[in-house]
């Protein structure tokens, strides 16, 4: 067995980033996109705490910001769900096309 | 002599973190997506503290594995979603979109493979006499260095609050 290295951590930080991508492209549920989005935040956070590892606390303290982005992100993000759903009856997002003409 | 059991964690978690991932996008109850990326969340709280980033791994606790994902299950159950699951999942461009996030993930992996000489190969060692101090050392850099984001930071969660409330209102 080898030891752990940063590298480890970025590959599984690619893995959870491209299979969030994958729900945020190939889903139809938006609720299922939103938590894909979270996906895709927490492993950009991974990244910056693999890196906080070699550098210095600043990577901690910017993940900490992620992570106050990725609350304010759901809050908005869901109020909006909850106002479509009351009035088109539907969370697919290929039938949220008020805005398109 | 490498340690045994941390790479054992690690794998360990990894897989964890993986799995539970890919349950978020392939099921096609929400309920069990959410519950499935509490596991993911959790994984990943190890990772922090595999990292010595204890305040970190406690925030992703109790800020995402509490708040963020029960907020996603009271949305879930505020919103009749019976119809939706009867449904097809998947949209029409998911194969495209399939393979354009594998071709972002080969990019990724060949970046990596290019520069992995590029990082210093001895850690931080900041961390091994100031461990126990983790906390101490994020609240003096907050409130010092990164005073001015963190007011920004509390600006946009007054907005978020605001927005959120003036979304999920019936009429205002």
């Amino acid at each position: 067995m080898t030891e752990i290295t940063t590298m480890h951590y970025l590959i599984v930080a690619a893995a959870l980033f491209m299979i969030g991508t994958i729900g945020v492209l190939a889903r139809r549920n938006v609720i299922i996109i939103l938590m894909s989005i979270e996906l895709i935040l927490n492993a950009v956070n991974l990244n910056l705490v693999a890196f906080s590892r070699l550098y210095g606390l600043h990577g901690q303290v910017f993940a900490i910001f992620v992570i106050t982005d990725a609350a304010a992100e759901a809050a908005v993000g869901l109020g909006i769900i909850i106002a479509f759903f009351r009035n088109k009856e539907t969370v697919n997002v290929d039938e949220i096309d008020l805005l398109k003409w | 002599m490498t340690p045994v059991a941390t790479t054992f964690f690690f794998y360990f978690l990894a897989f964890m973190a993986i799995v539970s991932a890919i349950a978020v996008i392939t099921r096609r109850n929400p309920v069990h997506a959410a519950l499935s990326l509490i596991v993911t969340l959790l994984s990943l709280a190890g990772f922090y503290l595999m990292l010595y980033a204890p305040f970190v791994a406690a925030v992703q606790i109790v800020l995402y594995a509490g708040g963020i994902v029960v907020l996603f299950l009271f949305v879930i159950m505020l919103i009749n979603l019976e119809q939706n699951i009867r449904e097809y999942q998947f949209n029409k461009q998911w194969i495209v979109g399939t393979l354009a996030a594998m071709a972002l993930g080969g990019l990724l992996l060949f970046v990596f493979r290019q520069g992995r000489d590029a990082f210093p190969p001895v850690f931080y060692q900041g961390f091994r006499t100031l461990e126990g101090y983790n906390t101490q050392q994020i609240g003096i850099a907050l409130y010092g260095q990164y005073m001015f984001p963190f007011e920004i930071a509390s600006l946009l969660l007054l907005v978020a609050i605001v927005g959120a409330v003036v979304m999920a209102k019936k009429r205002i």
